[in-house]
């Protein structure tokens, strides 16, 4: 297997190769960035009406709920085939791109309104029940009282998630999205061993994960120990 | 007639049934201390009166009309004229003090900023916090937290204020200036409940004591009646008991 | 578009999907399984081994953590090979996914026997308590609740990841899924009705375990 990866080595670590994967990369990273980030936007819109109480938005806290059920429960690559599958039925001509993207918001914003509604629900009662007695609306509550002192329990785990997608945009190699793992089968349909080439898949997503998980660690830390403020 | 009536009022946490049927008529002005034994549902009372808790049964009448705590509106409306200084405090506590004393009137009145933080300030100071304005809560300590609750409460200009527990973690000399400023607050027509264990306070600063006892009012009368001549056993026990302390 | 959703041609596929659905809960308890077991080793070899010991487990952690478990398995299925050692699809799926739930599993142990704190250890002592009355009455109680809800939720993890063994050509739930759709074409009618077999696979999983868990551990958990 060795001798094989190093006489390979030299016609796989082209100019033209090391571009293609590092384009590659950049789509793995994109995927899950612009997907949490859309996500951690439609998540917190969730979270939100969901601790709505008035009975006018008992249909929206049900819609809510049934959203983040479902995209919690249904695994990446079946909601992908889905939203692939939509598209092409629908006719509609979009990028492979776009309709992972779309894939990833909506596992995105399912996880992420479940980890906003944590944060939330990790503000002492006394806190809800001070901002009631004086009479904030829930926006107000939210906006003055609770976000300041969630955000810190938020950010950390929203982070993680964000890490743990950019492995689990692999996936979307499935439907041709050029991200890494697609890119590695390509190279890999070229005749380059499959040790070499998902060897060096690896150690890239490898890169791409580690600093940021070290950084997702340090930033644990840095928010912890001064819990609120 | 009452400004604040209670008919049979019960409330429960869940399946436990913590106030069985409590009636009580306040006037407007009048300082009733509520005294009991530990978990006797002071300040669950409390917590009913300001809508935190709904109701299981009974009415409570505020000026002659009944309060649906289920409507928010009315809700809205009760917490305009009604306000509680909690037994923990409950300072926001992402906020400083002033912050804290002035974020409802501005944010929630609507009241300028210039005005509220003016008021906010003279308030801090008559309490002793003068020098405490830019602090957080966990900087403080009890007795100055409680103050700032108390000044946060008075910021809403309440017609009706309920203190929990507000002499408990305050010193002897605090004591009587807050006994001041209460009567002070009485004199100008305020409505107050008062849940306290400081019985000299009590018998100083109240209108009428109720004493309750497992959920309900068992005995209730001047301070004089209910502290030196006690119709009921329960009360003279738990009376006897804390003066002797 | 004029697309009508026929639920008719799908519906006769059922019992095939719930066959699917038999092998995928299958191999997300062996891999479950396995991963403990691994987990189990790996906790204690974190937090009792020696320097070295210490470093083979963090690297394993580390890689299996920052990779991708496709990428991690496509290397188990087509490179393996080349070092003569060949498998089945369906173990290099099951390889893949008990080292990955190793990994997450040995973090998740090992933060549960960090959780057991000094002072109720000291606390027992004093209560005069023997080290196996210790282990028993306070240690494994206090580990059980403390694990018991990363756990389930790992747990669930891994039913939705099961899924990607679909790629490799195993026929457990998203497999079957793919072969029906290839005769029937009727896609969107496959793939939800294979999303509601996940969600009520998750859901009873969620709950029972919800249910065991406060019963049984006194774990604050939801049971949705
Ligand atoms: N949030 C809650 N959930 C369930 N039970 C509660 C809750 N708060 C209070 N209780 C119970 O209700 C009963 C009355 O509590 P309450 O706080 O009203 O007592 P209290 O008279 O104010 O006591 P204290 O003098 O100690 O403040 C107690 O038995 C208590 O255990
Ligand atoms: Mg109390």
């Amino acid at each position: 297997m060795l001798e094989r990866i190093f006489s390979e080595a030299p016609d796989f670590f082209t100019y033209y190769n090391i571009i293609f994967l590092l384009e590659a990369m950049l789509a793995t990273f994109l995927l899950s960035a612009v997907g949490c980030v859309i996500g951690f936007g439609s998540g917190f819109f969730l979270a939100v009406t969901r601790k709505t109480t008035s009975l006018a938005y008992l249909p929206a806290r049900m819609v809510a709920f049934v959203f983040i059920e479902i995209f919690r429960r249904t695994p990446f690559l079946v909601t992908l085939m889905m939203v692939f599958f939509i598209f092409q039925i629908a006719n509609v001509n979009i990028s492979l791109f776009t309709v992972a993207l779309i894939s990833v918001c909506f596992i995105a914003t399912a996880f992420i309104s479940e980890i906003v509604r944590g944060g939330f629900d990790s503000v002492h009662q006394t806190q809800w029940d001070a901002a009631a007695t004086l009479n904030m609306t829930l926006f107000q509550t939210l906006r003055y009282v609770i976000v300041p002192q969630a955000w810190k329990i938020i950010l950390p785990p929203v982070f993680s998630f964000f890490i743990l997608f950019i492995k689990d945009t692999a996936l979307a190699s499935q439907i041709g999205v050029v991200e890494l793992t697609y890119a590695g089968k390509v190279l890999n349909n070229k005749g380059f061993s499959a040790a070499l080439v998902f060897g060096s898949i690896l150690v890239l997503y490898f890169a791409l994960s580690y600093p940021l998980a070290r950084f997702g660690v340090w930033m644990e830390e840095k928010l912890a120990p001064a819990r609120n403020r | 007639m009452p400004q604040l009536e209670i008919v049979d009022l019960k409330a429960a946490y869940e399946k436990l049934v913590v106030l069985e049927k409590i009636n009580l008529n306040v006037e407007k002005g009048e300082i009733v201390s509520l005294i009991g034994p530990s978990g006797s549902g002071k300040s669950t009372l409390l917590r009913v009166l300001i809508g935190l808790l709904p109701p299981v049964a009974g009415r409570v009448r505020l000026d002659e009309n009944d309060i649906d705590y289920a409507n928010k509106a009315t809700l809205r409306m009760l917490r305009d004229r009604i306000a509680i200084v909690f037994q923990q405090y409950n300072l926001f506590q992402n906020m400083t003090v002033l912050q804290n004393v002035t974020i409802a009137p501005t944010k929630v009145k609507g009241r300028p900023v210039a005005e509220v933080t003016e008021e906010a300030k003279e308030l801090l100071s008559k309490v002793g916090l003068a020098d405490k304005f830019n602090a957080y809560p966990d900087e403080l300590s009890g007795g100055q937290q409680q103050r700032v609750a108390i000044a946060r409460a008075l910021a809403l200009r309440p017609e009706i204020l309920l203190l929990d527990e507000v002499t408990s973690a305050l010193d002897p000399e605090l004591v009587n200036e807050v006994l001041d400023s209460i009567r002070l607050l009485a004199a100008e027509g305020m409505t107050m409940f008062i849940v306290s264990h400081e019985m000299g306070f009590v018998r100083e600063v109240s209108s009428r004591v109720a004493f309750m006892s497992d959920g309900l009012i068992v005995e209730i009368g001047s301070p004089k009646v209910v502290f030196d001549a006690p119709t009921i056993e329960r009360t003279k026990d738990f009376v006897g008991k804390i003066l002797r302390h | 578009m004029n697309y009508t959703l026929q639920f008719g041609q799908v519906t006769e596929f059922l019992p095939y999907l719930a066959g699917g659905a038999w092998l995928s809960l299958q191999i997300a308890f062996l891999a479950f399984c396995g991963g403990m077991v691994i987990g189990a080793f790996g906790a204690m070899a974190k937090t009792f081994g020696g320097r070295v010991v210490r470093g083979i487990t963090a690297a394993y952690i580390t890689f299996f953590m920052n990779t991708p478990q496709l990428v991690q398995i496509f290397f188990i299925y087509f490179a393996l090979p080349d070092a003569g050692i060949l498998l089945s699809s369906y173990e290099a799926v099951l390889i893949g996914m008990t080292l990955n739930a190793g990994a997450y599993l040995t973090e998740i142990q090992r933060a549960g026997f960090q959780s057991v704190h000094r002072n109720e250890m000291e606390a027992a002592e004093t209560l005069g308590m023997s080290l196996l009355q210790r282990v028993r009455y306070v240690i494994m109680p206090h580990i059980a609740k403390v694990l018991f809800p990363p756990l389930s939720n790992q747990y669930i993890l891994m039913t939705l990841g099961t899924s990607m063994a679909a790629i490799f050509g195993v026929e457990e739930l998203t497999g079957r899924a793919f072969n029906i759709n290839a005769e029937t074409f009727r896609s969107i009618e496959v793939f939800s009705i294979t999303a509601v077999f996940y969600i009520a696979l998750t859901l009873v999983a969620s709950m029972s375990l919800g249910l065991a868990g406060r019963y049984l551990f006194r774990a604050k958990m939801r049971l949705i």
